[in-house]
C-alpha cells in the first residue's frame, strides 16, 4: 500500500525513467535509422518531463508578480526546457538530413543493408 | 601580448570570445563565395587567441578568476562567463589550435567540398569554434549543455561533409551518440538543479555540501554525479563509449578532422574535470563512487586496447583516430589519479596532445590533397615525394611515442611521477608500456611511407603547397619545442591543477 | 690552417668546446643534404666535421686532466628534468673513442658506399652525423634526463642506417632493432628514471652515487637489486642476454653501420651508460655493501661465456662478430656490476680497446663483402692470399680481442681481472680467462683458414693475384690496426683520466688528490 502510494505521488517520474528508457532502448534495438531517430526523441523528451515536474506548482500562475498572485510556478525550468526543445527539433531535422543523405547514398535506411553494402562502415 | 591595449572592449573579452565567432559565423551565411567565408573565418580564428591569451595572462598575473556577468545580472540568477586558470588554459589551446590551422583551410576545403557548400563550411567551422569556447568559458551548467549542443550540431555537419559516403553514416552515428550523451548530461544538470536549485558551478558547489550531508538529497547528488560523469565521458570518447570516434574522424573532410582532433574532445574533458573538481569536490565524488577506479580502469584500457586497434588499422586517419582514444586515456588517467602531479600531466597533455595531434593530421590532410586517398597501400612511399610532410610527421609521431625531448615525453613524465606519488607502480609501467604499442603503430606507418616503394597514386604526388606546410611545422617545430619550455603548458597546467585541488572538500 | 684551428680552439672555453662538439656533427646533419647534389663535396663535409669534432673533443682532453669539469646547462624543463651537460673523465673517454673513430668510419664508409654503389647515400651520412651528434651528447650529459633523451635519439637516427637496404630482410632487422631498443628504453630504463626521481629527488649525475641507502628514502637492498635490474635490461643498447638480439639481427645494415653499431656509438653508448649509472647513481659503495649487484655479476658472467659459445657456432662473420661484441659487452657491464675501482676502470678501458679491435674486424668484414662477395666463414679458404693485409689486420685485431700482448685488449682484460679479485669475486677472474680462451677459438681459425687453407678451384702453393679491397677501406683498416697496437703502449693517457673517475663522492678536487683505487692503478703501472 506504502509502494503504492509513493508510486502515485511520483507517477510523473516513474513515466520519465519509463520514456527515457524506451528511447533508450529503441536507439539500440531497432536497425531503421529513421526509427532510431523517433527513439532519440523519446529520450530526449523525457528531460523536459523531468524538468517541469519539479517545477510545476498544482495550482500555480505564471509568475506575475502581483498582490493577487501568491502561488505561482518557477519559470526557470520552463525556460530552460524551451531551449532543450529548440535543441531537440534541430538535433531531429539534422538527424533526419542525414538519413535523407544515406537514403540517396546506399538506397536504403535499414543499418543491416547499410552494413551489408559497405562491411568496413561499421 | 598583455600589454596590449583593448580600450573600451577590455571588459567585454569574456563575452566577446563566444560573439565574435558567432557574428562571423552569420556574416559567412551571408557570403556565397568560399574564398570571402574563409577570409572571414581566418580573422576571426587569429583575433581569438590574441583575446583567450590576454585573459589567461591576467588570471595568472591576479591570481583571481575573472567574472562576467551578461546582462549585469548577478551571479546565482544570470548566466556568468567565468575566466580562471583552468578555462583560461583551455580556451587558449581551442583558439590557437583553431587559428592555426585556418592557412591549411583554404586549399583543403577548395579540394574536398563542394562549391555551394564552402562558405556554409567555414559557418559550421565558427559555430563548433563558438560552442567549444563556450563550453569552457561559461559558468553555468545549463548554458554548458546549449554549447555542448551548438558544437555538436555544427560537428555532425563538418563531419558528414566529407567525400566517402561513409561520413555520412559516420555523422549520424556520431549524432545519436553525443545527442545521447548531452542528454545524460542535462538530466544530471536537471537533478543538480533540483537539489540545490542552481544552474551557477560556484553557487551549486557551495550548496552541494549541505546537500551531501542531507540524506534524503544525498542519493539524487549521486545519481546526478553519476548521469553526468557519463554523459560527458561520451561526449569526449572515454574508453569504451568511443565507438563513434574512429570513423567520425576518419571520413571526415581533412579540415574537420585536424580540428576535431585537437579541440572537441578536450572541451568535453574540460566541462568533465569542472563537474568533478568545482562542482562535487574530488572528495565527494571519490567516497560516494568508486568513479576514480573505474576511470582509471577505463583508461588504462583504452591506452592498450585502442592502441592495439590503431597497429592493426590500415586507413591511416583511422589508425590516428584510434591513438586519439588511446591518448584521451592517458588524459583521463591523470585525471583520476587526482593529485598535483596528475592533473598537471593531464592538462598539460590536452595541450601536448592538441598540438601533435593536429599536426599529424594536418600532414595526412596534405597527403590526402596530393595522393586523394590516406590508405596504406595508396600512401606507401610518400615519404619520398612529399619529404617535408612526411618529415614534419615523423616529428610529431615521436611526439606521440613520448620521445624525450618532445611534448608527449612531458605529459607521461608527469603521469608516471603522479602513479608514484600514489604508490601505484604498476600504473608507471603501464603507461610506459602502452606507449610501446604507439612505437608500433607510429613504426608501421613511418615504414610504409619511407621504406616502401611509392605506389602508383604517390609516385605522381609532389610536395604540400606552402599554405598546408607552415602550419604543419609551426605544430611540428611546438611538438619539439614544448618538450624543453614547458612554461606555456606545465607551468598553466600546475596553477590550474593548484586551483583545482584546493577546492577538494 | 689545422694549426690555426689548433690556436683557436685552445683559446676557447671548455664550456664552448662542448658547444663544439655538440654543434659541429649537428651542422654536418643539415649541411650534407644541401651538398645532395655534389657528392664529393657531401663527403668532404663529413669528413671535415670529423676531424674537426675529434679536434675539438682532444682540446677539451688536457682541461680534464687537469682537473677542470666544465658544465653547460641548457634548459630547465622543470622537475629534475634538465637538459644540461658536464664533461667528465668517462665521459670524456667515450668522446675520445667515438670522435677519433667517426674520421676512420668516414674514410671506410666512403671506400665502402662508393665500391658497393649503395643508393640513397646521402641519408645514410645524414644519419650517421646525427647518431654522432647524439652520441656527444650521451657522453657528455650531465644527468639522466639529458642521458636518455640522447639515448633516445641515438637509436631514432641508427633506425634509418640499420634499415638502409630496404630489403624486407632489413626491414624487419630494423623493426627489432627499433621494438628492442625503444621498447627496453621505454618500459624498463624509463620507469627506473622516474623511480629515481622519486627517491632521490634528482637525476644529476653526482660522485658517490644519488640512491639513498641509508635514512628515511633509503630503497632496501632488494629494491636496490630491482632498480639495478631496470636500468641494466632498460639499457638496452649493452645488450645484455636476452636483450641481445637486436644486435646480431642488426647484421643487415651495411658494414660501416656495424662498426657504428659495435665500436663507434651504439653498443658502447649501452656500456658506457651502464658504468655512468654504476658509477655516479648508484655509487660503487653502495652496490658492494648492499650486495645488490651478486646477481647481475652471475648474469653477466653467464652471458660472456654463452655469447662465446654462441659464436663459435656462428657460419656468418659478421654473425660471428656481433655475438663476439655480446660477449664482450658482458665484460664491460661484469666491470661495472663488480663495482670496485678497478673493474670499472677496466671496464672504461675495455670501451676503448674493444672499440678499436671491433672496428678492425668489421672493417675486414666488409672489406672481404665489398672485393669478393663473401659473407660466411666456410668461405673464406685461401681469402689470405687474395687479401693479406686485410687478413693480417684481422689476426691483429683478434690477438688484441683476446688479449695478447702487445696490444690494446691486454690492459682491459687486466684491469677487468684484477677488479675481479679486488671484489673477491675468484669466479669472474677464471670467467674472463675462459673466455679469452673461447675467443680465441672462434676467431683464430679464421685466419688459419685464411692464409693456409687453399682457395677453391686453386692448388695448395699456387700463386694468386692479389685483389684487396678499395684503398679507402684499407687506409682505415691499417689505422685501426695500428690503433690497436699503439694503445698498448700509450694506455696512459685514458689510464691517467679514468684515474680521475670520483667514484666515492668523498674527494672535492680531483685534480690534486689520487682517485680512490689509485694504489692498484699505481701496482699496475710498475708492473708494466
Amino acid at each position: 500500500m506504502e509502494m503504492l502510494e509513493t508510486f502515485a505521488a511520483h507517477y510523473n517520474y516513474f513515466i520519465t525513467i519509463f520514456l527515457m528508457i524506451s528511447g533508450l532502448f529503441i536507439v539500440i534495438a531497432r536497425g531503421n535509422l529513421i526509427k532510431k531517430l523517433v527513439g532519440l526523441s523519446l529520450f530526449q523528451t523525457s528531460v523536459y518531463l523531468l524538468y517541469l515536474t519539479p517545477a510545476k506548482i498544482l495550482g500555480g500562475t505564471a509568475p506575475i508578480y502581483d498582490e493577487s498572485y501568491k502561488l505561482y510556478s518557477n519559470p526557470l525550468p520552463h525556460v530552460l526546457m524551451l531551449t532543450a526543445i529548440v535543441v531537440g527539433v534541430a538535433t531531429l531535422s539534422l538527424g533526419l538530413a542525414l538519413v535523407v543523405r544515406i537514403k540517396e547514398a546506399y538506397g536504403t535506411v535499414e543499418e543491416d543493408e547499410i552494413f551489408a553494402k559497405d562491411p568496413e562502415a561499421e | 601580448m598583455n600589454a596590449l591595449s583593448w580600450g573600451a572592449a577590455e571588459p567585454h573579452l569574456p563575452i566577446l570570445v563566444v560573439v565574435i565567432p558567432l557574428v562571423g559565423a552569420l556574416l559567412t551565411t551571408f557570403l556565397r563565395n568560399g574564398f570571402l567565408a574563409w577570409l572571414v573565418a581566418t580573422l576571426v580564428a587569429f583575433t581569438l587567441p590574441f583575446i583567450t591569451i590576454h585573459l589567461l595572462l591576467t588570471v595568472l598575473e591576479t591570481g583571481q578568476p575573472i567574472t562576467y556577468k551578461i546582462g549585469n545580472w548577478e551571479a546565482p540568477f544570470g548566466i556568468v562567463y567565468r575566466v580562471d586558470q583552468l578555462s583560461g588554459y583551455v580556451l587558449s589551446v581551442i583558439a590557437i589550435i583553431g587559428a592555426v590551422i585556418m592557412p591549411f583551410a583554404r586549399r583543403s576545403v577548395v579540394a574536398e567540398i563542394d562549391e555551394r557548400a564552402r562558405s556554409w563550411y567555414y559557418t559550421m567551422y565558427l559555430l563548433c569554434l563558438a560552442g567549444l569556447l563556450g563550453i569552457v568559458i561559461t559558468g553555468d551548467a545549463f548554458n554548458a549543455f546549449v554549447f555542448l549542443e551548438v558544437s555538436s550540431l555544427a560537428t555532425y555537419v563538418l563531419i558528414a561533409l566529407g567525400k566517402n559516403r561513409r561520413a555520412l553514416l559516420a555523422a549520424y552515428q556520431y549524432l545519436i551518440m553525443g545527442t545521447i550523451g548531452a542528454t545524460l548530461y542535462v538530466v544530471g544538470v536537471g537533478l543538480l538543479y533540483v537539489v540545490t536549485g542552481t544552474l551557477n558551478f560556484d553557487d551549486m558547489a557551495s550548496r552541494l555540501s549541505a546537500a551531501i550531508v542531507d540524506p534524503g538529497q544525498r542519493n539524487a547528488v549521486v545519481t546526478a554525479l553519476g548521469f553526468m560523469v557519463v554523459g560527458l565521458s561520451l561526449k569526449l570518447a572515454l574508453f569504451p563509449m568511443h565507438m563513434w570516434l574512429p570513423n567520425a574522424y576518419a571520413y571526415a573532410p581533412s579540415f574537420a578532422t585536424a580540428f576535431l582532433a585537437g579541440t572537441a574532445t578536450k572541451a568535453a574533458i574540460y566541462l568533465l574535470v569542472r563537474v568533478v573538481f568545482s562542482v562535487f569536490g574530488v572528495g565527494m565524488t571519490l567516497e560516494n563512487l568508486p568513479i576514480g577506479e573505474v576511470v582509471i580502469v577505463l583508461s588504462i584500457a583504452a591506452m592498450f586496447l585502442a592502441s592495439i586497434s590503431a597497429v592493426f588499422e590500415t586507413n591511416a586517419k583511422r589508425m590516428l583516430a584510434y591513438s586519439s582514444v588511446a591518448q584521451i586515456g592517458y588524459i583521463t588517467l591523470g585525471i583520476a589519479i587526482a593529485n598535483q602531479a596528475g592533473l598537471t600531466g593531464s592538462l598539460a597533455h590536452i595541450a601536448n596532445h592538441a598540438v601533435m595531434k593536429t599536426a599529424l593530421f594536418l600532414a595526412l590532410g596534405a597527403v590526402f590533397y596530393r595522393v586523394g586517398s590516406v590508405l596504406y597501400d595508396d600512401i606507401s612511399g610518400i615519404g619520398r615525394k612529399m619529404p617535408l610532410t612526411m618529415a614534419a610527421f615523423a616529428i610529431a609521431g615521436l611526439g606521440l611515442m613520448g620521445t624525450p625531448g618532445t611534448a608527449g615525453f612531458i605529459s607521461k613524465w608527469y603521469l608516471a611521477v603522479a602513479a608514484i606519488d600514489d604508490g601505484m607502480y604498476s600504473v608507471v609501467f603501464l603507461i610506459v608500456a602502452s606507449s610501446l604499442i604507439s612505437v608500433v603503430y607510429i613504426g608501421r606507418i613511418t615504414e610504409v611511407v619511407w621504406f616502401r616503394e611509392p605506389s602508383k597514386a604517390a609516385a605522381q604526388a609532389k610536395e604540400a603547397p606552402l599554405s598546408m606546410l607552415i602550419p604543419l611545422w609551426l605544430l611540428a617545430f611546438a611538438t619539439v619545442y614544448l618538450g624543453f619550455d614547458t612554461r606555456a603548458t606545465v607551468g598553466t597546467a600546475s596553477e590550474a591543477a593548484k586551483v583545482l585541488l584546493e577546492g577538494v572538500r | 690552417m689545422f694549426t690555426s684551428l689548433f690556436a683557436a680552439l685552445n683559446s676557447m672555453a671548455p664550456e664552448d668546446l662542448i658547444v663544439a662538439a655538440l654543434f659541429i656533427p649537428t651542422a654536418a646533419a643539415l649541411l650534407i643534404p644541401l651538398c645532395h647534389r655534389v657528392p664529393n663535396l657531401r663527403e668532404a663535409v663529413t669528413l671535415i666535421s670529423a676531424v674537426a669534432l675529434a679536434t675539438v673533443t682532444w682540446s677539451l682532453y688536457p682541461y680534464i686532466i687537469d682537473g677542470v669539469r666544465p658544465e653547460l646547462k641548457v634548459w630547465d624543463v622543470g622537475q629534475g628534468l634538465t637538459l644540461s651537460f658536464k664533461v667528465e673523465p668517462l665521459g670524456m673517454l667515450f668522446a675520445l673513442v667515438a670522435s677519433t673513430l667517426w674520421i676512420v668510419n668516414s674514410i671506410y664508409s666512403i671506400g665502402y658506399m662508393r665500391g658497393n654503389n649503395e643508393p640513397r647515400q646521402t641519408s645514410f651520412y645524414v644519419c650517421f652525423a646525427v647518431a654522432l651528434a647524439s652520441t656527444m651528447a650521451l657522453a657528455f650529459s650531465a644527468n639522466l634526463f639529458t642521458m636518455f633523451l640522447a639515448y633516445e635519439v641515438l637509436t631514432i637516427s641508427t633506425y634509418p642506417l640499420v634499415t638502409h637496404k630496404a630489403t624486407p630482410e632489413a626491414m624487419k632487422a630494423g623493426r627489432v632493432y627499433l621494438m628492442l631498443l625503444i621498447g627496453t628504453s621505454m618500459v624498463l630504463f624509463l620507469p627506473a628514471i622516474v623511480i629515481t626521481w622519486a627517491t632521490a629527488g634528482t637525476l644529476d649525475f653526482t660522485a658517490g652515487g644519488i640512491i639513498p641507502i641509508t635514512g628515511e628514502n633509503a630503497l632496501s637492498p632488494f629494491l636496490l637489486g630491482g632498480l639495478l635490474f631496470l636500468f641494466i635490461f632498460g639499457i638496452g643498447k649493452a645488450a645484455v642476454m636476452p636483450i641481445h638480439f637486436w644486435l646480431p639481427a642488426a647484421m643487415v645494415a651495411p658494414t660501416p653501420v656495424s662498426a657504428l653499431l659495435h665500436a663507434v656509438a651504439v653498443v658502447k653508448a649501452g656500456v658506457f651508460s651502464i658504468l655512468k649509472v654504476v658509477v655516479y647513481v648508484f655509487g660503487i659503495d653502495a652496490l658492494t655493501t648492499t650486495s645488490a649487484n651478486t646477481w647481475i655479476i652471475y648474469l653477466s658472467a653467464f652471458c660472456v661465456l654463452m655469447a662465446s659459445i654462441i659464436a663459435m657456432n656462428q657460419d656468418n662473420l659478421k654473425a660471428r662478430l656481433a655475438y663476439s661484441t655480446v660477449s664482450q659487452l658482458s665484460y664491460i657491464v661484469l666491470g661495472a656490476v663488480l663495482a670496485t675501482a678497478t673493474s670499472v676502470t677496466g671496464g672504461a678501458l675495455h670501451i676503448l680497446m674493444h672499440a678499436f679491435a671491433k672496428i678492425t674486424l668489421f672493417f675486414c668484414a666488409g672489406a672481404i663483402y665489398v672485393a669478393h662477395h663473401k659473407t660466411e666463414v666456410s668461405q673464406l679458404d685461401g681469402v689470405g692470399r687474395l687479401m693479406p693485409v686485410t687478413m693480417f689486420a684481422f689476426f691483429i685485431a683478434s690477438l688484441s680481442i683476446i688479449g695478447i700482448p702487445p696490444l690494446g685488449g691486454t690492459w682491459s682484460k687486466w684491469f677487468l681481472a684484477l677488479g675481479a679479485l679486488d671484489a673477491h669475486y675468484q669466479f669472474a677472474m677464471a670467467v674472463f680467462m675462459i673466455s679469452s680462451l673461447l675467443n680465441t677459438a672462434y676467431l683464430l681459425p679464421i685466419v688459419s683458414r685464411a692464409f693456409f687453407k687453399p682457395l677453391p678451384g686453386t692448388a695448395a702453393g699456387q700463386k694468386v693475384a692479389i685483389a684487396e679491397a678499395p684503398t679507402a677501406c684499407l687506409i682505415a683498416i691499417s689505422l685501426t690496426t695500428l690503433g690497436c697496437l699503439i694503445l698498448f703502449f700509450y694506455a696512459d693517457f685514458a689510464l691517467d683520466m679514468i684515474k680521475l673517475v670520483d667514484f666515492t663522492g668523498a674527494q672535492t678536487n680531483t685534480a690534486s688528490s689520487p682517485a680512490a683505487g689509485g694504489e692498484l692503478l699505481e701496482g699496475a703501472f710498475n708492473v708494466r
